[in-house]
């Protein structure tokens, strides 16, 4: 794109809108019920409808996989103003993502600040063209909030790293082709000064995993076993016992995703309409209407605060520790809702196992979102910061 | 349109803070409060701030106003919050000129706006009627007679009223929500000024079959809009109000030293501490899209200034009272001065409209 004036930016707007309606499928435009349905690529891709694949293969060929990462490994080389355009334009028409993928969310956004470029023309490319995908291995059984304490070892072997040890709460672990992660490769410095960012193949002799079921009664998180895994040295993203550094620049991704996730739901004041009703124009159940405005207006608030954000980043002022406002709030939101829309739903929202309420799609749904403000650094971890890094409180 | 101020918004801002931080701080108001003084502000800082312009910020150029706009008036609504200056800037600039300059004629604009920012005239936005905000229920009637409408009702919570020079005075004609502009001397006004906890003037005014001098053009809808315009600046002073309760409080608990360390400390008031950082956050956002909407002509405003203004209630109530709380027994007594964030914010959290009655609003506004 040329100069980025104001009325650039607005054509722009429209080709996005004209090119996305003439080639968006329809299917690939209706509300994502189940990550099941989505394309995450892989080494075995499968796509679920030829639609879908239609709609991966366009987005490829335009380079809006991801718009704003350099041309050279693939990314359409647009602004963040650009990217931003296309994210709210592709929002607006309810157009699926077309390729799920922690490569573009998580590990991406770190290759390019930390990999190098032999790294960077190797993976960025790869997880662009959906070939491989990824999964996080950060927390360990006895390293959650205090991540820094993690005990999965890499022993330098000479020509390769030798790692044993365990990891937990890995996202679709046994979908999973590649594993970003953390592991410790000095073990006399303390805590975060020895620590490494390596890159590992699931498929390498020695990794295994075992689904954890949740209260939710799905199976998204897996533990993922390490057992003398030899790893190739040209693995090692950025230095040696630095990988503290890359792990907080991820986390800070992370936490701004799951913080950002709540915002392509169904407006709970319409479901609030369908489930209790309104008398005289006003919601039939004046406690509940209180609840519903509360939430809706502070989502609406949060996704100013998050627009606000971008515009200062643009500016030139940027505090890593911000995300962690985004994290706590976004989930706080989302975990008020879940409990609205189950008060508004009653006995319906807690069937189970019954087709009419799609197995128990409300019920698990609401379960599921109590872990949000324990993943990714819980609730408590978050103020902490906040506290610490931006209140400059004292220790 | 970013969400961020420009250069000339920031300079604003920024000369706003130097010049009440110098000419006003909250000693003043303590002053004006334990002086009993008549005119509840002081008039000689009013002219000071209406020399540098701020009583003309929004009137546009051709009146002679600096058509600065009401995100600049905010800012420095934002910047007299935080020092808790009284003066006609809410009154007089923020809704009287509003109501002006949406509802008055060319040749009232000509030579009302003159005397406006020249600080020889101020003016008192007479509206409620009971003790809740209710722009549905008035029951103040205005009469044609002959060429000219007569007053006739009782107000309330009337800011600056017992010292105005004029009224802007919401009336029904004929069963139909008015704005009217009134002189303050005219025959049959009866004022009793009505001392607030904030310290800040309010009177009950009688208007008794009392001539106006002219009818605003565009009825409920200029009456709306001002009210909204109103709230959002409003909204802005209080923003300003709990940052610097706020960043008193935070500078408190780290000096504050109990059982041999910094109250700041401890994990019970780091937590609520970052919690109010988010909300604050929050306020900061919708308060300047709130302001930008106003400029924009973004519709609908009233949702903007319903947000704006819940929002802006309910932080700054959390923020004052969790300021007091940190600040303990001393932020009891008279002599600290974070008591007099409380008094505001309870003042400001109630005119135009508490946090319930635009929550509830907010709910009508979507339809439920």
């Amino acid at each position: 794109m040329e100069a980025e004036t104001v009325t650039n930016l607005e054509l722009f707007r429209k080709e996005t809108r004209a090119w996305l309606i003439e080639n968006c499928p329809k299917s690939m435009r209706e509300p994502i019920v189940d990550l099941s349905e989505v394309y995450w690529g892989g080494r075995n891709p499968s796509f679920q409808s030829k639609d879908q694949q239609v709609w991966y293969e366009r987005m490829l060929a335009k380079k809006w996989i991801a718009p704003h990462w350099p041309k050279q490994y693939g990314g359409g080389g647009l602004s963040l103003k650009a990217y931003k355009i296309i994210e709210e334009e592709m929002v607006h028409l309810n157009c699926r993502k077309p390729l799920f993928s922690f490569g573009i969310s998580m590990l991406g956004p770190a290759l390019l600040e930390f990999a190098t470029e032999i790294q960077k023309l190797h993976y960025l490319s790869e997880i662009i063209k959906g070939k491989v995908r990824w999964c996080q291995g950060y927390s360990e059984p006895n390293a959650g909030s205090d991540l820094a304490g993690l005990q999965t070892k890499a022993e330098d072997m000479g020509d390769h790293y030798l790692v044993n040890g365990s990891k937990v709460w890995t996202s679709y672990g046994d979908q999973a082709d590649w594993i970003f992660t953390l592991v410790r490769t000095d073990f006399n410095a303390k805590k975060q000064k020895g620590i490494s960012f390596l890159l590992i193949d699931m498929a390498t002799q020695g990794v295994s995993t075992r689904p954890i079921k949740l209260i939710s009664g799905k199976s998204p998180f897996t533990e993922t076993f390490f057992n003398q895994v030899k790893v190739p040295k040209s693995q090692l993203i950025g230095d040696l016992n630095k990988g503290w550094t890359i792990a907080k620049y991820l986390l800070t991704h992370e936490r701004q995703m799951i913080g950002s996730m709540a915002g392509h739901q169904r407006k709970l004041s319409d479901i609030a309409k369908e489930q209790v009703g309104l008398k005289e124009g006003i919601l039939n159940d004046t406690i509940l209407r209180i609840e519903v405005a509360r939430n809706e207006m502070a989502d609406h608030l949060f996704e100013l605060t998050v627009t606000r954000a971008v515009d200062e980043a643009k500016a030139g002022h940027h505090s890593g520790a911000v995300s962690s406002m985004f994290k706590y709030y976004g989930t706080e939101i989302n975990i008020q809702r879940q409990e609205i829309n189950m008060a508004l739903r009653g006995s319906s929202g807690l069937e189970w196992e019954h087709e009419r309420s799609a197995n128990g799609f409300e019920a698990r749904t609401f379960l599921r979102s109590k872990g949000n403000s324990i993943e990714g650094g819980t609730h408590e971890v978050q103020l902490n910061i906040i506290a610490k890094k931006i209140l400059n409180l004292p220790s | 349109m970013t969400l961020i101020l420009n250069e000339e918004e920031l300079m604003l801002k920024s000369s706003a803070k130097e010049f009440l931080k110098e000419k006003s701080p909250v000693s003043l108001l303590r002053k004006l409060r334990d002086t009993q003084d008549d005119v509840g502000y002081d008039t000689n800082l009013w002219r000071g701030m209406a020399e540098i312009g701020w009583a003309s910020l929004t009137i546009p150029e051709k009146y002679g106003g600096l058509g600065f706009g009401y995100v600049g008036l905010g800012q420095v609504l934002e910047e007299s919050g935080r020092t808790l200056t009284a003066s006609p800037l809410v009154a007089t600039s923020l809704l009287c000129t509003t109501a002006l300059q949406i509802g008055g004629c060319e040749k009232h604009k000509k030579s009302l706006f003159k005397d406006i920012i020249l600080a020889n005239a101020t003016y008192a936005f007479a509206n409620e009627e009971l003790q809740h905000h209710n722009p549905d229920h008035i029951e103040t009637t205005a009469e044609k007679i002959d060429d000219h409408y007569v007053i006739t009702g009782n107000k309330t919570f009337v800011l600056d009223g017992h010292v105005a020079t004029h009224f802007i005075v919401s009336a029904k004609l004929q069963g139909e929500v008015h704005l009217f502009l009134v002189n303050a001397v005219a025959s049959g006004i009866h004022k009793e000024r009505v001392i607030m906890m904030d310290s800040r003037n309010s009177a009950d005014i009688q208007f008794k079959q009392c001539p106006a001098l002219d009818i605003l053009s565009g009825g409920a809808t200029t009456f709306h809009k001002t009210l909204d315009i109103g709230r959002i600046g409003l909204s802005a002073e209080m923003l300003g109000c709990t940052l610097e309760a706020f960043e008193r409080t935070l500078a408190y608990i780290k000096e504050r030293k109990q059982f041999g360390v910094a109250i700041g400390s401890f994990q019970a008031l780091q937590h609520r501490t970052a919690k109010m950082f988010c909300e604050i956050e929050l306020l900061k956002s919708i308060v300047l899209k709130a302001l930008q909407a106003i400029d924009e002509g973004d519709e609908p405003l009233a949702l903007w200034a319903s947000m704006a203004k819940a929002k802006a209630g309910e932080t700054i109530k959390l923020v004052t009272s969790e300021a007091i709380q940190m600040y303990g027994g001393i932020g009891m007594t008279d002599d600290e001065e974070i008591g007099f964030f409380i008094k505001r914010a309870r003042v400001a959290q109630v005119f135009l409209g508490d946090y319930n009655f635009h929550l509830d609003r907010y709910a009508h506004l979507h339809g439920y």
